[in-house]
């Protein structure tokens, strides 16, 4: 029987999933496991430092942090040099407080890198060079000039990131009370709108090996730093600011990051539109990439975005029923995020159809970054509703 | 199913988006016009012609209109037929594995390859089965004569997903349904309640406007004094209301604010005490923002709060030439008080009163204009001075430097309506306020709701606020004017040397109260534009006003006199007191009031305005909430993975599809083709092999 000499049926060669868990893990470099170690170490560290002052709402987002921080990692290698990094300064910059407000300006790694301001400026500074970077690597076509676009990126998410931490920090110096996550005003929404789009694309840019459009992204990353910069101090919005009752929500922490996953995404989404539509009409054709790839892009910002925003809309149905006794009652805001939601379920469902793809869709997402930036400060600036918290 | 039929067309993809572009445009409207408010509200801001034209297109409350909710009922409608078309088909393709593929319409796939024959079939198979489990597909294999077909599949739990997702569509507009306003249009339909008007007794509510106790959807205000208790909540109908009686009492124990130390509030809470009407039970409880509390499926959440009728204590100063009079009595806030007046009548309603009001001192944009006494707390005042490096740097807890939020004390609002019911709405602070190193008591006037209050500023020298009331009726009261005229011209001319001039100073002193005393500055000015050639009117203009203000400075220390206060040196700071009391005489004679309202004392009670609510849709919409997230992560990011692999004597062909169009199915079927060929030792079949351009 030639079934006898046939030889031993070969041991798959080493894929990404989907697959068995077994086969998933049999597949972990060191490196995972060894991030994955770090991870649940910091988890334990934290907990036994902080844990019982936690309540079992603060324990179990920490708990799940761990796994969610792993499998992105996982899949995701850079992130983990991200994280890795945000945690050192973080901490240094805590260590450094020594719980006194004042060495903020006293002492001078503190003064000049790691306080909440100085980081989130240094942030803004790099964003902008970042776009300059990325705008030289198109028109020249010099990938060094794309490389250090994306270095530069990479450098402005980790300070904005550290920034935020050291804030959060700040804010209980100020007194326990007052303490509270720093996502909770315009100021500190928009740090981190740019943080989160500028992470998408980050991932993309890995993903589709190309970094073609870190131009067109970061453009919408440096507006919304603009902005922030001249809000900030016309109106000093980056004063951290006691929560008023109806922020003092749960709900919040986990509101408003799925949100702004949703509004980072669909930004991201639009500005692909864009080099969809120059390079439809023969613009940058042979700089950019081909538009299946555009449109590729664009359709999982798109999914990633939509899958955010309804938990985001979801959650905050729940928040405003224990907040204002309704889940929903069509103010101002909510309805914007529902008109939002609706213009991109519209959005995925075209793409279902044939005949409504290519250019349609390409407009219409850079469509929906207007719709999506009215939901976002629009309604804040000309409509009143319950939401004035975030008020111009 | 016949084509173009009604159903398909609703259950058409294309009518699915044109229906969310729809609901999307639809709701933009109530976003820009504001809802729900009192009709008069709308009149003011549309108009006579406007008015009734929004009012029949339902913009008032454009989301519980008609159309609005016909387009509901279409995306149910359609989402519906869209799951019912779809089930068969889906559920077909969830569990078949389309084992009888034919080879031609394999080769006609998008993706599809051929393999170099290695093995015979069965080892093959073997190679290939092993390689599909370990790679998370599940397969069956159809055996034909020389050749079997292995039919593999991959996520087709993602249509499950779809299921979900759009049946919680439904689920959420249907328990979305049960929580609206349509329950109640429906009593008001079928049982004949009708909404009655609001400022009237409970016990004098007709039974027509009274729901019933277990009316299933609701939600209605319940409005608690401190010290007293509830067992009814109201709902408002247009601008009626209709009563809505509770399954148990409420009484408010105490009504918290807490503050931080900017000022901003920090804590609403108010401790009730429940009593079932029924069982008797009673409980305490602290409901607050965001904590709300649920009773006999009734939720009862901190909604607001409100006077509940506060007493002030407080005297009234006679502002008429020559009066006196100090007028001390109390009032509930809330309540109205008859007052008569240098013989006229006027209703005096006491509207409100504010313990605290944190206002932004710092900044010149809170001097005279402290709107509302929250101005400031919202942390938005505008910003004086440059920017510096410093700004960019530091931590985010610095102090803002321009402005500094002081706690400036009581302020007390109140109507003040005459005999023709024409009303004035004043806010006073009852303390002073310091503005640039000088003490003011502030009294703020409007005339309607739509300006905003006009401040006048009565400066206080060391002794008190009353100093400036004395002062002002010296002024202005005819009587004195001849002392006072005299006075001053014997404080400013030499007797001994010039009688004459000294007559002609008093005269003239005397002129100028008159015209002063009749209408202010504007009469001085009026009069020079009269008498005085163009040349002159600037000299005389200052000479006027010097005159005044030595007049003020007597009447000042006449008045002092009169009270038995040390009398005082010419200093800048007491001519500053003195300008600042001209101004305040000239703005009091348009202050509209023949009196000021002094606030002396004042116990606050509280109110708690609580809503109840019972939302039958609450479980319907939170578990279709649920199933629409579910829903939506499994159909965007479980993919369905089709991979045939037909095997016969010479060739092994493989074929990949999917159910989505995304990039890495290409990456996939590449993977999967070297894998393969890798696991059967087989090369490419370059005769047959290569990407279809047909789309699958
Ligand atoms: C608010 C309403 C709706 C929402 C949020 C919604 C959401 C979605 C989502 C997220 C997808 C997946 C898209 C993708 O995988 O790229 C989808 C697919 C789909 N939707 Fe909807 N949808 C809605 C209404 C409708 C309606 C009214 C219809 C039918 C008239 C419909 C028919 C479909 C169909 C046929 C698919 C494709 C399913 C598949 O091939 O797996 N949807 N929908």
């Amino acid at each position: 029987m030639e079934l006898a000499s046939s030889p031993p049926p070969a041991t798959p060669p080493a894929l990404p999933s989907p697959a068995p868990l077994g086969n998933w893990l049999k597949r972990r470099t060191p490196g995972d496991w060894l991030y994955a170690f770090a991870l649940i170490a910091g988890g334990i560290a934290t907990f036994l430092r902080y844990g019982d002052l936690m309540d079992g709402y603060d324990r179990a987002i920490l708990a799940i942090h761990v796994p969610i921080l792993a499998v992105i990692g996982c899949y995701w290698r850079p992130f983990r040099v991200f994280l890795a990094l945000v945690t050192l300064l973080a901490l240094a910059g805590v260590g450094l407080y020594q719980d006194d407000l004042a060495r903020a300006e006293q002492v001078f790694f503190l003064k000049y890198l790691l306080s909440s301001q100085t980081a989130i400026s240094w942030m803004s500074a790099l964003f902008f060079i970042a776009t300059g970077a990325y705008w030289l690597g198109l028109a020249t076509r010099s990938t060094f000039a794309e490389h250090t676009g994306s270095t530069l990126t990479w450098a402005a998410a980790v300070m904005g990131t550290t920034g935020l931490f050291v804030r959060w920090y700040e804010s209980y110096l100020l007194g326990p009370e007052i303490g509270h996550i720093p996502i909770s005003n315009l100021y500190e929404v928009f740090v981190l709108f740019s943080l989160i789009t500028a992470l998408l694309y980050l991932f993309y840019e890995g993903r589709y090996a190309t970094r073609k459009l870190g131009a067109f992204v970061l453009l919408i990353i440096s507006a919304a730093v603009l902005f922030l910069l001249w809000y900030a101090f016309t109106r000093e919005a980056y004063q951290i600011q006691p929560l008023i009752p109806a922020l003092q929500s749960y709900w919040m922490k986990v509101h408003v990051p799925a949100n702004f996953i949703g509004y980072g995404a669909f930004a991201l989404a639009a500005m692909v539109g864009i080099a969809h539509l120059l390079v439809a009409r023969g613009i940058l054709t042979s700089r950019l990439p081909a538009p299946v790839v555009l449109e590729d892009v664009m359709y999982k910002a798109i999914a990633i975005g939509f899958a955010f925003f309804t938990i985001a809309t979801i959650l905050g149905a729940l928040w405003a029923a224990e907040a204002w006794g309704t889940y929903w009652q069509w103010d101002p805001k909510e309805t914007w995020a529902l008109i939002v939601w609706l213009n991109y379920a519209a959005w995925l469902h075209m793409r279902l159809t044939r005949g409504l793809r290519g250019a349609i869709l390409a407009w219409w997402a850079v469509v929906g970054l207007f719709v999506t930036t009215f939901a976002f400060i629009g309604v804040n600036m000309f409509l009143s509703g319950l939401h004035s918290y975030g008020s111009l | 199913m016949p084509r173009n039929t009604l159903v398909d067309l609703l259950s058409s993809m294309r009518f699915a988006i044109s229906l969310l572009t729809v609901l999307a445009i639809a709701s933009i409207i109530g976003t820009v016009a504001r809802q729900n408010e009192p009709l008069n509200a709308y009149l003011n801001q549309f108009g006579q012609f406007w008015f009734p034209v929004f009012d029949k297109l339902t913009l008032y409350s454009v989301y519980n209109a008609g159309w609005f909710i016909a387009i509901l009922a279409f995306l149910v409608l359609s989402t519906t037929l869209c799951l019912i078309r779809q089930a068969a088909p889906m559920l077909r393709e969830m569990r078949g594995f389309r084992e009888h593929a034919r080879e031609e319409s394999l080769r006609l796939f998008h993706h599809q390859a051929s393999l170099a024959p290695t093995l015979p079939v069965e080892a093959r198979r073997a190679v290939v089965e092993t390689y599909l489990a370990a790679n998370g597909f599940q397969f069956k294999s159809d055996e034909r004569e020389n050749a079997l077909l292995i039919a593999a599949k991959q996520g087709g739990a993602g249509r499950i997903g779809y299921f979900f997702a759009h049946g919680a569509i439904v689920l959420i507009c249907l328990g979305g349904l049960m929580d609206g306003n349509l329950p109640l249009r429906m009593q008001m339909f079928f049982s004949g309640k009708a909404p009655t008007n609001g400022n009237q007794l409970i016990a004098d509510i007709p039974e027509s406007a009274r729901l019933d106790v277990n009316n299933w959807s609701y939600r209605a205000n319940v409005y608690i004094p401190e010290g007293r208790s509830s067992s009814f909540g109201v709902v408002g109908v247009g601008d009626g209301i209709l009563l809505q009686p509770l399954p148990f009492s409420i009484a408010l124990k105490r009504f918290h604010v807490d503050h931080y130390e900017n000022g901003m509030p920090r804590r609403f809470a108010s401790d009730v005490v429940i009593t079932d009407s029924e069982s008797g039970e009673r409980f305490e409880h602290s409901i607050e923002v965001n904590k709300p509390l649920e009773y006999r499926g009734v939720t009862l959440y901190q909604a607001s709060f409100d006077d509940g009728g506060s007493i002030l204590h407080l005297s009234a100063l006679g502002l008429a030439p020559g009066a006196q009079s100090v007028l001390d009595f109390s009032g509930e806030v809330g309540s109205g008080v008859q007052l008569g007046i240098g013989g006229q009548d006027y209703r005096l309603e006491l509207t409100g009163l504010r313990p605290l009001n944190v206002e932004n001192t710092g900044s010149s944009a809170a001097a005279g204009g402290t709107e509302d006494g929250t101005g400031g707390t919202d942390g938005t005042g505008g910003r004086t001075g440059g920017r510096s490096f410093s700004d960019f740097t530091g931590s985010g807890a610095r102090a803002p430097d321009s402005k500094t939020l002081t706690n400036v004390g009581p302020s007390y609002s109140f109507k003040l309506r005459d005999s023709a019911g024409q009303a004035l709405e004043f806010n006073n602070y009852m303390l002073p306020i310091q503005l640039e190193g000088r003490w003011y008591l502030f009294s703020g006037v409007r005339a309607s709701q739509a300006e905003p209050f006009r401040y006048l500023r009565i400066p206080l020298d060391d002794a008190s606020g009353d100093i400036w009331f004395a002062l002002r009726r010296v002024m202005l009261d005819p009587v004195r004017h001849a002392a006072l005229a005299r006075r001053f011209a014997e404080h400013n001319v030499n007797a001994a040397t010039d009688s004459t001039l000294r007559e002609r100073i008093q005269e003239a002193a005397e002129h100028t109260l008159t015209l002063f005393a009749s209408g202010g500055f504007d009469a001085l000015g009026r009069f020079i534009e009269a008498a005085v050639p163009e040349t002159e009117r600037d000299n005389t203009g200052t000479a006027f006003i010097k005159i005044l203000q030595g007049l003020a400075w007597e009447s000042w220390m006449m008045a002092r006199e009169d009270a038995g206060q040390p009398l005082f040196e010419a200093s800048e700071e007491h001519a500053r007191f003195v300008r600042d009391s001209l101004t305040a005489i000239n703005d009091s004679m348009t202050y509209g009031a023949p009196v000021y309202l002094r606030l002396s004392a004042f116990e606050q009670r509280q109110a708690s305005v609580l809503q109840a609510a019972r939302s039958p849709g609450k479980t319907p919409v939170y578990l279709g909430a649920l199933l629409l997230v579910i829903g939506v992560f499994t159909m965007l990011y479980v993919r369905e993975r089709r991979l045939f692999v037909l095997l016969n004597n010479d060739e092994a062909l493989l074929a990949l599809s999917s159910n989505r169009k995304t990039l890495d199915i290409d990456e996939t079927f590449a993977r999967h083709r070297e894998a393969l060929a890798a696991a059967l030792g087989a090369g490419n079949n370059p005769s047959r092999s290569g990407l279809n351009e047909t789309p699958d």
